[in-house]
């Protein structure tokens, strides 16, 4: 019975580590999902960080067509509109849109913007050297504020997509940065 | 006529319908079709297997004689049987991945519809005009309690429903305000989930005008079943008339709202419009009683921000509630249909502040005053 | 235990043994007896299956007429999904553990299971999870109402505290099903008698082993998900918020990862079940063994690769679309293998049609028609029509009720007169077999066509065009639940060893380890390894 029992030990082990490892595997697809979506556009996320913008060949045969679309959250009681609805570009072009937000409220309140892209593919060929999105943005009380976002579509943006919408959701986070606040002191 | 029993589908349909729509859209008939073809290889499938089950429990039973054979296993057999359904996978997969690659179309549209929904209405924007508003269930609450008799279009009808234009490309853009919801018309065999903080698009080239009805397709809490999608497809011209009436309408309600701004309404103007509008838009949550639902709803009556904090009280009605499911309602009513509601709440159930909030109010409010 | 009764082969002489077999309640909360705990795995999957299913009459009942008459959509909400968890983790998974307890053991030659303790264990933190998650629906507030998926962020923004106790219960249920996989393949790899290779085995052991594998890999990417929605909702992260920066699909991702392989867990026992059960009634071997092991086993391999095709309509880009739509369509390939092979062991055998039998080619009739509308679903452009209406739920409920759940009623019925020495009450079995086969497909056919015609699921009403099948679907539905009782009575009656007498072999054409034992079972089986040649 004793031979068993060590056979049953070693077998146990590496069940049990598999268990584990696929616990940790299940958080892991966390990150993973993040890396899939850069690398594919998956979910219509645009990078966090701001891109580079190296003069390239302006491609002058293609014409994009961006909407912008704005929309606050519940909750967030700022206006925020874009100033242009709607432009077309030359993949290769760097250009800037202005977003202006007005905080109408008689509290400081501190906003997240979170890009979406429609298609989904096309979320990877749209590098912004600039936006708002990348951090967190706090408007005084009655504080109106014009936002710049600076762009340029990657050239190599597939034949078959000549349209694609760009929206941004505006959320109040001021509590969940204040818990933080509160949490590092 | 056809068309007109594919347009009045919904509404007029067979009460013991047993298949799937054609629809009204060269897509959502290739979708049917697709579903036809696959039915019947199915079915095919199964005549074939079940044949030969029936026929074994027929002919090969013990009672009637039958004296079980030898054999086990047969390599030629496997592989055949292995085989012969992957060729037929083929024939499935290949018009299927043609149908999926159209619906993908992602070139420029006539028209764009920004679709949001939220807890439990959906609201449409266009973004080629000036015209944006909610769309919430019509059917009236006795109907469903069962103490009216239910009408031909019983949850499926909506105070305003969204118009398109037909034999134009129309884009659909869905998003959310909360949860996931999801924006289904059958008969454009368009779905798509509505996720908060993204957006998906769809879109539809209708071939008839009419009245097509569709129905929230995602669980999003109590009121799933009761938030119903009606889109009303008109010929171009029509679109356009409609659409630029629809415009100038607005326009105008937002510059009577302001000249109205001067003006007081009564306290018994307030409390029989306020609970008008509570009823309509608050007690699906906060309940008629303003008891709301312990954990997930809370009270009005008796509540703190109803009896002291006035500004925090405006302030939650304008603005929501972020990270719960309070929404902002400076979007979705009138001025003067807020003051209304907010006096209605300070004052109804036992909560007698015999305060009165005005529509001058809630526009101060708005503007940070 | 005394010398004399080890030297004894296919252990007959109990006798000593009945003295030793302990009495009343202890002997069920301490037992480490892999037939206790079968029992136990299998009363407790029953009861929970009539309150999962007193839940169903209740959602049949709200729905029989068009109106709400019964209930508040909210509790409507709260039945629909702990109907769902009661019947995935408290009826099917539950009851297939307990026949593995009962078989797995006796099937290869051995004793008990390999870790007798940690069994008792697993069984009776089961009974706790479930009082958690049922107490809940009695918090104020209620109980859980997002649905068995529990998608978020209706789960965790949008949702009342009485989540904290549904994730609570949640983990306590994988632990347990966790260690029971465990438990299982340890049995399995080391515990076979000699001369038992693998491919001698029992076709039941065989998926069983291949199931314990799927759940060691994927119950714990459940507590993953379910851990993440406790924190979004509880602790401030942002897994699946968008403000935070989280993604709500990516739940969905991590969720059908574990949902799919779980739906295999929840089917690949019951394909052993037929397969034991079939060339028994039709007196002839199992046809193709080797290759009903092959395509168990890329069942489950390919169980992995198809999760998003629950998430057709979340907006993923037409590559990715395509790769699920064809990777599910595949996965038809093997279970259409497995089907033809019972048929063929059926063809041209001798074919008798005891319960067991009944119920087996029920399933397979059933089953292979709700593996076809899966098929339709695999088609992604389709699938935009089908999604989350009646349609999915006819679905479902065709390969987990008259699939699953025909099996382990199949399973009970044949080995039943192993366990209890008795044989069941053959009227009494015929009129659960005849009375549930027509009740259940009253109850589920028509919900493909009120799906067709456009009825979402998870709505508490519905338009008037729905009224009429959903009538019907709902009188199927009070008569299955109704003639469930006739198997209560059956199985009390079986219970109290009210019957006539059976041999060890019980039916004609039953061959295996189990069948060469005495029915009833000694409580000790086994104690010395036959040689199997």
């Amino acid at each position: 019975m004793t031979i068993e029992g060590k056979n049953n030990n070693k077998l146990i082990m590496k069940l049990l580590a598999v268990v584990v490892g696929m616990f940790g595997f299940g958080f892991a697809l966390v990150p993973l999902y993040d890396v899939f979506c850069d690398l594919t556009g998956l979910n219509g996320k645009t990078a966090n960080t701001a891109a580079v913008f190296d003069v390239m060949e302006v491609d002058e045969s293609r014409l994009i067509t961006i909407d912008f679309i704005t929309r606050t959250n519940s909750g967030m009681s700022w206006q925020f509109e874009s100033q242009t609805r709607q432009v077309k570009v030359h993949p290769g072009e760097l250009h800037q849109v202005n977003f202006t937000v007005k905080n109408p409220s008689n509290r400081a309140i501190v906003g997240q913007a979170v890009p979406s892209v429609s298609p989904g593919t096309a979320a990877l060929f749209l590098n912004k050297t600039e936006c708002f999105c990348f951090e967190q943005q706090t408007l005084q009380a009655g504080e109106t504020v014009v936002m710049p976002m600076k762009f340029y579509v990657d050239p190599q943006l597939p034949e078959d997509i000549t349209y694609f919408t760009l929206q941004y959701t505006l959320y109040d986070v001021t509590s969940a940065v204040q818990d933080i606040a509160m949490k590092s002191d | 006529m056809t068309t007109s029993a594919f347009a009045e589908s919904a509404a007029t349909a067979d009460n013991y319908q047993l298949n799937m729509r054609k629809g009204v859209t060269d897509l959502s008939v290739e979708v049917y079709d697709l579903h036809m073809l696959m039915f019947a290889i199915c079915v095919g499938i199964a005549i074939v297997v079940f044949g030969a089950m029936f026929y074994s429990m027929l002919f090969h039973r013990k009672s009637k004689g039958a004296k079980p054979a030898n054999f086990h296993e047969s390599v030629k057999v496997e592989i055949a049987w292995t085989v012969i359904p992957f060729i037929i996978l083929i024939f499935m997969a290949v018009p299927a991945g043609k149908t999926l690659i159209a619906m993908e179309d992602a070139s420029e549209p006539d028209v764009t519809i920004l679709v949001t929904g939220s807890q439990w209405k959906w609201n449409y924007r266009y973004m080629d005009n000036d015209v944006e508003y909610y769309s919430r269930l019509a059917t009236q609450p006795e109907q469903i309690s069962g103490k009216l008799a239910k009408n031909e279009n019983y949850l499926l009808e909506v105070d305003r429903p969204l118009v398109i234009p037909t034999n134009q490309k129309v884009r659909f853009l869905i998003t959310s305000d909360d949860v996931i919801h999801s924006w289904w018309v059958p008969d454009f065999a368009i779905k798509q989930d509505a996720n908060p903080g993204f957006i998906n698009d769809a879109w539809a080239k209708v071939n008839e005008p009419g009245i097509y009805r569709g129905q929230c397709a995602e669980l999003c809490g109590k009121d799933h079943g009761f938030m119903p999608i009606v889109v009303i497809a008109k010929e171009p011209a029509e679109y356009d008339k409609w659409i630029m009436e629809q415009e100038a309408v607005q326009q105008q309600a937002k510059a009577e709202e302001q000249r109205l701004l001067s003006m007081n309404m009564s306290e018994a103007d307030l409390m029989a419009t306020g609970e008008k509008v509570y009823m309509a838009n608050c007690a699906a949550c906060h309940m008629p009683n303003g008891e709301g639902l312990p954990g997930i709803f809370p009270a009005l009556k008796d509540s703190a921000i109803a009896l002291n904090d006035m500004a925090a009280h405006i302030d939650i009605v304008l603005n929501g509630k972020s990270g719960s499911a309070m929404a902002a309602f400076s979007k979705q009513l009138a001025m003067s249909d807020i003051a209304a509601v907010i006096t209605y709440e300070r004052n109804a159930w036992g909560n007698d502040t015999g305060e009165l909030v005005q529509a001058k109010d809630i526009n101060a409010a708005m503007n940070g005053q | 235990m005394s010398t004399a009764i080890e030297t004894h082969e296919h252990d007959g002489h109990d006798e000593h043994h009945e003295h030793h077999i302990p009495k009343g309640i202890t002997r069920w909360l301490y037992t480490t007896n892999h037939k206790d705990i079968g029992t136990l795995y299998l009363w407790f999957a029953f009861i929970m299956f009539l309150i999962g299913g007193a839940m169903a009459m209740v959602i049949r009942a709200e729905l029989f007429q068009p109106g709400l008459q019964i209930v508040e959509p909210n509790f409507f909400n709260q039945m629909t999904t702990v109907h769902g968890l009661i019947m995935v983790f408290g009826a099917v998974m539950p009851a297939f553990t307990g026949l593995a307890n009962w078989l797995i053991p006796m099937m290869i030659g051995a004793p008990d299971m390999a870790l007798p303790r940690m069994n008792n264990w697993s069984f009776w933190i089961l009974p706790f999870a479930f009082l958690i998650l049922l107490s809940s629906l009695f918090l104020q507030g209620g109980g859980p109402a997002f649905g068995w998926t529990f998608y978020a962020p209706l789960s965790t923004t949008y949702s009342n505290d009485s989540t904290a106790f549904f994730v609570f219960s949640v983990h306590i249920m994988g632990i347990s099903s966790i260690m029971g996989a465990i438990n299982v393949i340890v049995t399995i790899f080391n515990m076979r008698a000699p001369g038992m290779t693998w491919m001698k085995m029992p076709l039941f052991v065989w998926t069983w082993l291949i199931t314990a594998f799927l759940l060691i890999a994927v119950m714990p990417v459940l507590a993953g998900a379910v851990t993440m929605v406790l924190t979004d909702k509880f602790f401030g992260t942002s897994f699946f918020d968008a403000a935070g920066g989280g993604d709500p699909v990516m739940f969905q991702h991590i969720f059908w990862f574990f949902g799919h392989p779980e739906v295999y867990i929840m089917i690949l026992p019951a394909f052993g079940i037929i397969s034991q059960i079939v060339p028994t009634f039709s007196r002839k071997r199992l046809f193709g063994y080797a290759s009903m092991v092959y395509a168990t086993t890329s069942i489950a391999l390919l169980s992995f690769l198809v999760w998003a095709h629950h998430m057709f309509t979340t907006g993923m880009p037409v590559f990715a679309e395509m790769f699920f739509m064809i990777a599910t369509m595949l996965i038809s390939v093997p279970t259409g293998v497995k089907v033809f092979n019972w048929v063929a062991t059926m063809w041209r055998g001798s074919l008798s049609f005891e319960v067991p039998m009944l119920f087996a080619l029920a399933f397979i009739v059933l089953f292979t028609i709700g593996g076809l509308s899966g098929l339709m679903l695999a088609i992604t452009p389709v699938d935009f029509q089908y999604h989350d209406t009646y349609f999915v739920v006819a679905h479902f409920h065709y390969v987990l009720v008259t699939g699953a759940i025909f099996s382990i009623m199949a399973a009970v019925y044949y080995w039943l007169p192993k366990w209890t020495g008795k044989m069941f009450d053959i009227t009494l079995a015929k009129w659960h077999f005849w009375c549930s086969l027509v009740s259940v497909n009253v109850l589920f056919f028509p919900m493909h066509f009120v799906g067709l015609a456009g009825m979402p699921r998870r709505v508490p009403d519905y338009a008037l065009q729905f009224a009429d099948f959903n009538k019907w679907i709902s009188l199927g539905g009070f008569a299955f639940g109704l003639s469930q009782l006739i198997f209560l009575a059956l199985l009390i009656k079986a219970c109290r060893k009210i019957g006539d007498p059976v041999s060890a072999q019980v039916w004609e054409g039953a061959e295996g380890l189990e069948w060469e034992i005495p029915s009833p079972a000694p409580y000790h089986t086994f104690e010395t390894p036959p040689v199997v040649k």
